[in-house]
Parts: C-alpha cells; structure tokens; sequence
C-alpha cells in the first residue's frame, strides 16, 4: 500500500515539477513578447525533430548521465558530491594525457587504457574529498567545490602548459589518436559507444544498488547511519566506497567525453555537467532508471535549446533556467507541507483506525 | 637602489590591487557569515552576484547612473535571497538543492536577458562606473596613502562594515539571538525568537550585500557585464567564511588573501613569471582545505548549520 503510494509519489513530483517549470516559462516568455508556441514546438523538434536530432539528443544525455549517477549513487549513501564537475574534468584530461602514449596500441586496449585513466583520476579526486572528511571530519559539500577550482585551474595549466597541442597555437590538448577514439555507431551522427557505456553503467548501478549485499550496506548507510551501524555495518567505509565510485563514475563521463565527442580537452571543455547532474540526479528521484530519463530530458532540452538559439533567437542559456526552475519547483514539492497539500503519501486515517481495532480485538 | 624602489611600486600596486579584488568577496562573505551564523548554507550566492553584476550593468546603462546601478542591484540579489528564503525557510527544503538551482537560474536568466536585451554582439558595452574617492590627508600619505586610500565608495562600505558586523554579532542583544537561532534553534523559539523572522532577515540582508557585490564586479571592477561573471567569487565567499571561523574580522582577512591571491596572478602572469599562474590562483582553494583539515578541532561552525527547521 505505502509502497505503491510511494511510487505514485516519486513518478507524480517530477512531472508536476515539470509542468510547472513549462507555465512558468510560457508565461514569462508571453511577457516578453515571445511566441510560447514557437519555442516549445523549435526546442521539441530541435531535441527529437528527426533522426540526426535524436542522436544528438542521446550524445548530450550521455556525460547527465554518468555524472547524475555519480551524484545519485552519492546521495544514496548519504553524501553530496557537488564534485562531479571536477571529478569530470581531472578525468578528461587524464584521458587525453594517457591517450597520447596509445598510438601503438589496438583499439580495444587503447580505449580500455584512456578509460581506466579517466576513472583513475576522478577516483583520487573524490578520494581526496573523501579523505578529509573520514579523516577530518572536513564537509563534502565544501571540499568538493573547492576541488571543482582547483581541477578548473589544473585543466587550464595542463593546457596551456605540458598537455598543450604540438602545434602551439591554441590552449588544447592534441586530439586523441584515432585508437583511442569511441567508435561512432551511425556516422554522421556523432552517436558514439560511450551512450551505450552510459546506459551500461546505469544497470550496473541499478544492480549493484539493489540486487547486492554490498549496496544494501550503502543505501542503509545512507537512509539511517544509525541503525546500519547497529546492524553492525560499518558505516564509514561504506560512505568512503560511494564517495569513490561516484568519483569513479564523474571521471569516466569525462574520459567518454573526449574520446566520444570532442577528442580534445581545453578550458571551457564542461559546460557544467557536473553541475547540470545534481539537477539530474534530484529529477531522477535517486533512482538509476530515473535518472536515465532525467539525463534524456535534460540532453534534449540542452539539444532542443540550441536549435531555439538558432531560429528564434532566445539565448540558450534558457536551459539553465528550465533546469533551475524544475529543481525549484520539485525541491518544494518534495517538502512535507507540499506533499501533505498534494495529499500524495498520507495514510488513511481509517485505515489505520481500523487496524488498531482489530489488534485491540 | 633601484630594485628597492620597482619593489615598492610594485608593493603598493599589489595592495592597491588587492583591497580592488577582496571588496566584493568581502561585502558577500559578510552576508553570507549572518546567514550561517543563523544557520542556513546558501550556495547560491554565486547566482546572487550574478544578478547583481547584470542588474546593476543594465540599469546604469539605461540612467546612466551608478547609483542607481548598485540600488538595482541590491534590489535583484534581495529578491532571489527572498525566493531562496521562501522555499527553505518557508517549506523547509534542502539549502543545498535550491541553492544549486539558483545558481543555475541566475546563469540562465542573466544569459537569456542580456542576449534578449542587447542582443548578441561582438563588442563588451561599455557602462559610466564608480571613480575612486581620495580621502582627504590619508591619501597623502607616502607609499600606503595612494594604495589604501583612492578607491570607490564600495571598498569603504565593505571595509566600514566589518566593525559594524563585529559589534552587532558579539554585542547587540539581536545578533546574540542570531547566533542562537544557528546553534539551537528549538531553544532560540522556546525563548520567543522567531527562528524564521530572524533566517529571512538574515538571508535578506545577504540578498542585498551579495547583490551590492555583483554590481560592483560590473560597475567597478570591470565596466561591463559578462555571462557568468561572476566567476565563483560567491563559492570563493563561501570559502571565506570557514576560513574566517565565522567572524567579521576572519572574514576580512580572508577576503584579503584571496584578494592578493587574485592581485599576484595578474603580476605573475604580466612578469612572465616561471610560476605558472594557474597554481597562484589555485593556492586559496588549497588553502581553504588546508585550514579545514587543521583547525577541525577549534570547531566554531554553527551547530544547526544547513538543517532545515520545522516548528513542532
């Protein structure tokens, strides 16, 4: 009973969120004089208008959906990990940094290497967050900003310094050699193996979360640090462990990234994923199969806005507003007074009553 | 003789440009300080700034007025520290959530306004902007008068507000009931303060600092608006507060550093210095964790800070 008033609940909020987001900004493009019509039929047939639109629909959900994964699995066990950007961004670089030594390599082992790369760097990353905070006791939600800086600035030395193209001219990386390049599926589009690595990683997520012993540790870390550590789980580790494969998770969006769509990394290579995750990962309820159709939703909105750019001329940081105005509404909807308003997970009060009567009987 | 003299020069152009750099951080970490005293962490900020900078280049732009600039901009981070206020002071909802998304919908909004208005042109628009105040006798000083004492109202008004913080915080009767509100909050309204009255106050008075702030980024600091701007100065802000443990005088040495950190990136980076800049500008977020990890135990954060606050 509960269970399903639950589901109605975790499926009924985003959508809500949704529509409301929709009529907030139908009315606010309206004022400014703007056809609400124009816009939403531009960003719909930007994001799904016809095959090409699809795929670049599914090539920009696929780095949401690593990092809003990495962000869920976090949350799961009751960590924010406002990191993923960094985490992203040390992951592509050290892509792009292994990627150079795998010119001799076959293509299996030479993506298999700049992957590993990836994962590796955005591991330490949260592992350096993860550390202060087992260790120090140091809030992750801080230290994970502040090491968002600190891998912008360390991205923006390596190219402009050792990492820098051999030709000199511009503040990038050399492109990946052409074994390290994700194949793409259906030239031209620029659909690439790492969409396909990317739902891979939401089941596995979606298995080890609630098809393992080890994942029931973590999500009772996370829902009640109490009672895990009186079931005898050790709940420190078991927060460590997420932080790491969060960590793991950012970096490898970022690896995917550069050997998918763009072959090289330079300063502005996110435009704030990592960011754009928590937003993901929130829309997607902390569910992986969630947060597939968050990370879809969010990669068509970013698809559909720079065809609105295009034709009708309103900026494509609408994005950004669409996201934030979801998140606010869904961030207020998921609060007690909202929910007991929405009358979406009240018992029934007679109900209860008469299962009272029946055990007094 | 003469090397003393380019370090000098060179000195007092490094303090000059780092009280220019630490004012805006200063006058956000300030507000941002009542608020976690009153135990709210706004990661918005950032987006307060934001608007601040594009309300403040947009208005003066359009009056031709600076003043007035700095007014709207104060005017627009107020209203999105009440929408902030509204949704975790009001619902009770996560700060960490909604502070992320208004970052994102001042990033969003600022882009979306600034092409809808000006449209999307090659060339930055150029505003009329703050010129610096002498202070009369203090700026006649040798060497440190130029250095600390010719610079736009803004820098005095950050600099004046740290004594005033320090003495509403520690001895006014209301700023006492602030703290209390952050460190125990059941106990603060068993003693007839108004747990909300007082988080909403707070957040108000940070809306409008941080959107001070931001408008002096673009009508101070650089004479134009650009998207995103802001630039992490309201996550540097953040910084600064921990650093400072929560004090108006913490705060001001904070923002000072990473104000010179700022300054000595511009220096290095003009002198062609073997340091690459990037590690200059990285040194405060290191930092910043460095002093996390070390003064733990000399915990001074707000007990209730970033949990939300329902009413039995």
């Amino acid at each position: 009973m509960t269970s399903k008033m639950h589901i109605k609940a975790t499926i009924l909020s985003p959508l809500l969120a949704l529509v409301s987001a929709a009529l907030v900004i139908a009315v606010a493009l309206s004022l400014a004089g703007i056809s609400t019509a124009d816009v939403f039929t531009t960003l719909w047939l930007g994001a799904a208008g016809d095959s090409y639109r699809l795929s670049e629909t599914a090539v920009k959900a696929s780095p949401l959906l690593f990092t809003g994964l990495a962000v869920m699995l976090a949350l799961r066990a009751g960590l924010w990990n406002i990191g993923a950007e960094g985490q992203l961004l040390v992951g592509a670089l050290a892509a792009a940094w292994l990627g150079r030594y795998t010119t001799a390599l076959s293509v299996p082992l030479a993506i298999a290497t700049v992957m590993t790369a990836s994962v590796s760097a955005g591991l330490l990353w949260a592992g350096c967050a993860a550390y202060l905070q087992q260790k120090h006791n140091v809030n992750e939600v801080i230290s994970t900003i502040m090491l968002n800086f600190v891998a912008v600035y360390f991205v923006s030395y390596g190219v402009h310094g050792p990492l820098m193209e051999a030709a000199g001219q511009y503040p990038q990386t050399d492109p990946l050699p052409p074994a390290a390049t994700l194949p793409r599926l259906f030239p031209p589009s620029r659909f690439h193996l790492g969409v396909l690595l990317a739902l891979v990683a939401a089941i596995l997520v979606w298995f080890y979360l609630f098809r393992t012993k080890a994942g029931f540790r973590l999500r009772a870390s996370g829902a009640n640090p109490i009672a895990a550590r009186f079931a005898g789980i050790a709940v420190e580790r078991e927060i460590t462990l997420a932080f790491l494969l969060s960590g793991a998770l950012a970096g490898l969006a970022g690896g995917v990234e550069v050997s998918g769509v763009t072959q090289r990394v330079y300063e502005k290579f996110s435009p704030g994923y990592g960011y754009t995750a928590i937003a993901v990962a929130l829309v997607g309820q902390r569910s992986p199969i969630g947060v597939v159709f968050a990370a879809l939703f969010f990669g068509a909105l970013d698809a559909g806005a720079s065809a609105v750019q295009r034709t009708v001329g309103v900026s494509s940081a609408l994005t950004s507003v669409i996201q934030a105005i979801v998140v606010l509404f869904l961030a207020a909807y998921s609060t007690d007074p909202a929910q007991r308003l929405l009358r979406m997970d009240l018992p029934r009060p007679e109900h209860s009553l008469n299962e009272v009567d029946r055990q007094a009987a | 003789m003469e090397f003393l003299l380019a370090l000098v020069t060179t000195g007092d152009a490094l303090l000059h440009s780092t009280l220019v750099a630490a004012a805006p951080l200063l006058l956000a970490a300030l507000g941002e300080t009542l608020v976690q005293r009153a135990g709210i962490i706004n990661i918005g900020l950032e987006g307060i700034l934001l608007v601040g900078a594009f309300a403040g280049m947009t208005t003066c732009y359009a009056t031709g007025s600076p003043v007035l600039g700095v007014c709207a901009g104060a005017l627009s981070g107020l209203l999105l520290a009440l929408l902030f206020a509204a949704v975790t002071v009001q619902l009770s909802a996560d700060q960490i959530v909604v502070g992320v998304s208004l970052n994102l919908l001042a990033l969003g909004l600022t882009g979306v306004l600034y092409r809808g208005i000006f449209g999307i042109t090659g060339q930055a628009l150029q505003v009329t902007t703050f010129s610096p105040v002498s202070i009369p006798f203090l700026s006649q000083i040798p060497v440190l008068g130029p250095s600390l004492f010719q610079h736009t109202v803004l820098v005095y008004l950050a600099v004046v507000l740290v004594p005033l913080f320090t003495f509403f915080l520690f001895h006014l009767r209301a700023g006492l009931q602030l703290q209390a509100v952050g460190e125990h909050p059941q106990a603060a309204e068993t003693l007839g303060i108004s747990v909300r009255k007082t988080r909403i106050l707070a957040l108000a008075v940070e809306g409008i600092l941080g959107g001070i702030a931001g408008s002096y980024l673009s009508l101070a600091y650089s004479n134009t608006f650009i998207e995103g701007m802001s630039a992490g100065r309201g996550f540097i802000a953040l910084a600064i507060v921990i650093f400072g443990r929560w004090t108006p005088t913490g705060v001001l040495w904070g923002a000072l550093f990473f104000g010179a950190a700022t300054a000595l990136q511009f220096y290095l980076q003009a002198l062609g210095s073997a340091i690459p800049y990037q590690f200059v500008l990285m040194l405060p977020y290191v930092l910043t964790l460095v002093a996390l990890m070390l003064l733990r135990t000399r915990s001074s954060a707000p007990a209730a800070l970033g949990e939300p606050y329902t009413r039995e």
